[in-house]
């Protein structure tokens, strides 16, 4: 690819909507490559025999092979190439983290830049989406059921892998649309709807049923579906909320990220009174946490019209686990960071309504066992933050529904699902996959867990 | 997977019953659950409690008042329009077993979710004593259905127009002030009410159960909008509840909580009235 030998050192820059404009509208923040751009970054590709880049992709996305394509314009098979290993590359291209994944892998980022490889990938999910995705083609049935629940990343790839296989399956999904966090956690300006719906179409093109409206320990249970489907996979992610135990979090105007992300993205409060789910815009508004989640939450609440947003985090920006992008993004819109800051209480005026949120200076000690290091508390620093709406987002563990309600599914005292590598839990039948065995991750880990529990029932089905 | 009305009616001012085809959720539903059901894409979900259940007609039915937005838009719906979305079972079932004498309290459109328990108790061999109570005799609810299931049955109005004069609260605490021995006490209704029925049975130490109607999003546990705080404890009213021990529980962080969005709710209405009625606001 590369002409006279040096590598390009300059990586092509995503066009995005203005700063300024952007926190008044909910319309996508990144903008995508045009053609010649993306041609232009894929021939920075030094195509490498041993590519590592692939090591760093959880699914092993054939990324040379697809880039030499990209780089020669033939859009069609580069996505041909990039679906053999992963079936949502429009989502994966926007929502990796990269910078931690492929492209910290790709050999160039010791050099300079690492290609753009998720710009790539979302260029040509898109060149496709747009041209028309073709009819999938569909193998003889097997004759075999298999129920999946949960409608995220984990069950749609699984129920896609399945259908695939020839098998019947049918998706319960306990909320009113499919696509688990895609659909009522990330922002539309980060990831548009349009785009999840289009996954969810091309799933049920390939013959999956999808039962909404369907939470299974209630309507169904886990024990119920045996007896009617050959195999079940369990894909509930991880949707609990955890909340900081401390005073004042009962308070009026005290969110968790969840409640306050599923109002303004999967009951669209963002365009209240048009749509009928109120949420309180607060003027001040305070984010607990430092993850994806507390970035959408905070930009979300820009978005809504507040006048000032801060995110208060324990640790230093460098330990944050959101998206590098996401944390830029966050900043040019004018977010605030108050880091090693960490709430001790949640103030109200009287009447229940939360006026401030008491802080304490954290400092960092040495690394912990997950190798991130462990933020103490410094006395007598103590400070008042002004606010009116605040929005815990320090994680979630597996909602206990499922769990309770199946005989023999154990589980860790995390909450998890105990799952080998192939996705088999303790219970004969039952599979399980995604956020609900690891705990809160990615998308692209719970599109991995997903292809894999399918081709292990698939193994159990024969 | 739309839902349809089968049955649509006023049963009282404000106080309406609606029977939805929802085989699926009628097979499972048992008493002291709830719905949640969306009207139509722009809608917001709302809880209300299955009134009554028919599996083999694979029915449900509510009883709800119109207070905002959704529930009047709601009323305006008739026999063969549908809901977009219906999801239920939720909620625990009510804990029904043989305790003895059963006290079961229904304030205003909380008699529609004590109808189901009654029944229950009734059936399970209790002695069951009634209590129901409405503003005015105009607005008192299915006093026959209560009646057929109850061995006693007292009427409480506020304004005195049929039964006692006063609150269902008065009747609780005379039955415990005569001595009448009751083993549980289950109230549902207005949370006003059901802080005053908790308070009378706490110096008797009389378990008592009552059904918190938090504001919810997805009932399954996953937002924690619906959180309560029963014995200084967070709990979930959609996953944990909604029935709790009365005595445990903290009722001016509920009512506090059920008015957060007050001003949003007025806002709602007022628009969907203009709509309705065509004015030029
Ligand atoms: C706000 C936010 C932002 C994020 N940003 C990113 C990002 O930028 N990049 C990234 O890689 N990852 C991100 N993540 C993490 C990522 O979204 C998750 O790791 C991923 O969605 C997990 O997929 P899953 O299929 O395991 O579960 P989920 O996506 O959680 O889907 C689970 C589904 O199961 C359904 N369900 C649960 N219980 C039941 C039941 N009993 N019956 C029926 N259905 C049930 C749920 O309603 C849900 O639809 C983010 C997460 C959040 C919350
Ligand atoms: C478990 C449960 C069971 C219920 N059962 C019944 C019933 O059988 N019959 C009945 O008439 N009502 C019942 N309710 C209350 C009913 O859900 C509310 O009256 C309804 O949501 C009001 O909506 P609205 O748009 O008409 O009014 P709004 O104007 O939006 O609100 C009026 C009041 O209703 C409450 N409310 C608003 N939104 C919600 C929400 N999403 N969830 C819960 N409460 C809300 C608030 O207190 C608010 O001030 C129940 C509530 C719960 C939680
Ligand atoms: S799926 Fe994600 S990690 Fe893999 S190549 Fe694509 S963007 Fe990179
Ligand atoms: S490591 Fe980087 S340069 Fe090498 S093949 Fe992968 S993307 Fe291309
Ligand atoms: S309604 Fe969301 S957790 Fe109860």
């Amino acid at each position: 690819m590369r002409e006279g030998g040096m590598p390009v050192l300059e990586r092509q820059k995503m066009p995005a909507q203005d700063a300024g404009e952007r926190i008044t509208n909910f319309n996508e923040v990144a903008l995508g490559l045009t053609e010649k751009q993306v041609i232009e970054e894929a021939k920075r590709c030094l195509q490498c025999k041993k590519p590592q880049c692939m090591k760093g992709c959880p699914v092993e996305v054939k990324i040379p092979a697809f880039l030499k394509y990209v780089a020669e314009g033939d859009f069609d098979n580069a996505i041909k190439e990039i679906k053999v290993d992963n079936a949502l590359p429009a989502i994966c291209g926007r929502v990796c983290p990269q910078e931690t994944q492929c492209e910290q892998a790709c050999i160039l980022s010791k050099k300079g830049a690492s290609v753009a490889i998720g710009y790539l990938e979302r260029f040509v999910a898109d060149h496709e989406r747009n041209k028309g995705v073709e009819a999938p083609h569909l193998p003889e049935p097997t004759g075999k059921k298999v129920a999946v629940v949960g409608s995220g990343p984990a069950g749609l790839t699984a129920a896609a892998d399945l259908a695939r296989m020839g098998h019947s399956v049918t998706i319960f999904e306990a909320l009113h649309e499919a696509g688990g966090v895609l659909i009522y956690g990330i922002p539309e300006f980060r990831l548009p709807k349009e785009i999840v719906r289009a996954e969810v179409e091309y799933v049920k093109r390939l013959g999956v049923t999808i039962l909404l409206d369907s939470v299974i320990g209630k309507i169904e249970t886990v024990d119920d579906l045996l007896s009617g489907f050959d195999a079940v996979f369990l894909g509930t992610g991880a949707g609990l909320p955890s909340f900081l135990k401390i005073d004042g979090e009962n308070l009026s105007g005290v969110y968790s990220a969840n409640e306050f992300l599923t109002r303004v993205n999967l009951m669209k409060s963002y365009r209240f009174p048009d749509y009928d789910t109120p949420i309180r815009k607060g003027k001040h508004v305070v984010v607990v946490g430092g993850g994806n989640v507390a970035m959408d939450s905070a930009r979300c609440a820009l978005r809504l019209g507040a006048d000032e947003v801060t995110v208060v985090y324990r640790r230093s920006e460098e330990e944050m686990p959101a998206r590098a992008e996401e944390i830029e993004h966050a900043k040019e819109e004018g977010i605030k960071f108050r880091l090693l800051t960490n709430p001790v209480r949640i103030i109200g005026d009287g009447k229940n309504w939360v006026t401030h949120v008491e802080c304490i200076n954290m400092v960092l000690c040495e690394p912990d066992s997950s190798g991130r290091c462990r933020p103490m508390p410094l006395a007598g620093t103590e400070h008042m933050i002004e606010s009116d709406v605040v929005i815990i987002a320090i994680g979630t563990s597996p909602n206990p529904l499922v769990p309770r309600t199946t005989q023999g599914l154990e589980i860790t005292k995390h909450g998890t699902i105990i799952a080998k590598e192939d996705g088999a839990t303790t219970k004969k039948g039952v599979y399980a996959g995604g956020d609900a065995v690891t705990g809160s991750a990615t998308v692209i880990s719970a599109m991995g867990a997903g292809k894999k529990a399918a081709r292990a029932i698939d193994e159990h089905l024969k | 997977m739309p839902f349809e009305i089968l049955e649509k009616q006023e049963l009282v001012p404000t106080i309406y019953l609606m029977k939805i085809s929802a085989p699926r959720v009628a097979k499972k539903a048992q008493p002291g659950q709830f719905v949640i059901l969306r009207i139509n894409e722009k809608g917001e979900r709302i809880p209300l409690t299955i009134a009554d259940f028919d599996r083999e007609e694979g029915t449900i039915t509510m009883i709800f008042q119109t207070v905002g937005k959704t529930t009047a838009h709601l009323a305006s719906l008739r026999a063969g329009d549908e809901l977009l979305n219906f999801i239920g079972p939720l909620g625990n079932p009510a804990h029904i077993q043989k305790e003895g004498t059963v006290v079961l309290v229904g304030g205003g459109v909380g008699v529609a979710p004590i109808f189901p328990q009654t029944r229950a108790f009734y059936e399970a061999g209790n002695r069951v004593i009634s209590i129901i109570g409405a503003r005015s005799a105009n607005l008192l609810l299915w006093e026959d259905r209560m009646r057929a299931v109850s061995h006693e049955l007292y009427i409480t109005t506020d304004d005195g127009t049929k039964g006692h004069h006063g609150f269902v609260t008065d009747i609780v605490k005379r039955l415990l002030e005569d001595g009448v021995n009751i083993d549980r006490v289950v109230a549902i209704g207005p949370p006003v009410m059901m802080r005053a029925v908790a308070g009378v049975t706490r110096p008797f130490n009389v378990k008592t159960i009552v059904s918190l109607n938090s504001i919810m999003v997805d009932g399954t546990g996953m937002c924690g909008a619906c959180r309560v705080l029963v014995g200084n404890e967070t709990k979930f009213a959609c996953v944990d509840g909604s029935e709790f021990d009365a005595h445990l529980v903290d009722f001016t962080l509920l009512m506090n909580r059920l008015a957060v969005y007050q001003p949003e709710e007025k806002i709602a209405l007022e628009r969907y009235k203009c709509e309705r009625e065509g004015c030029l606001c």
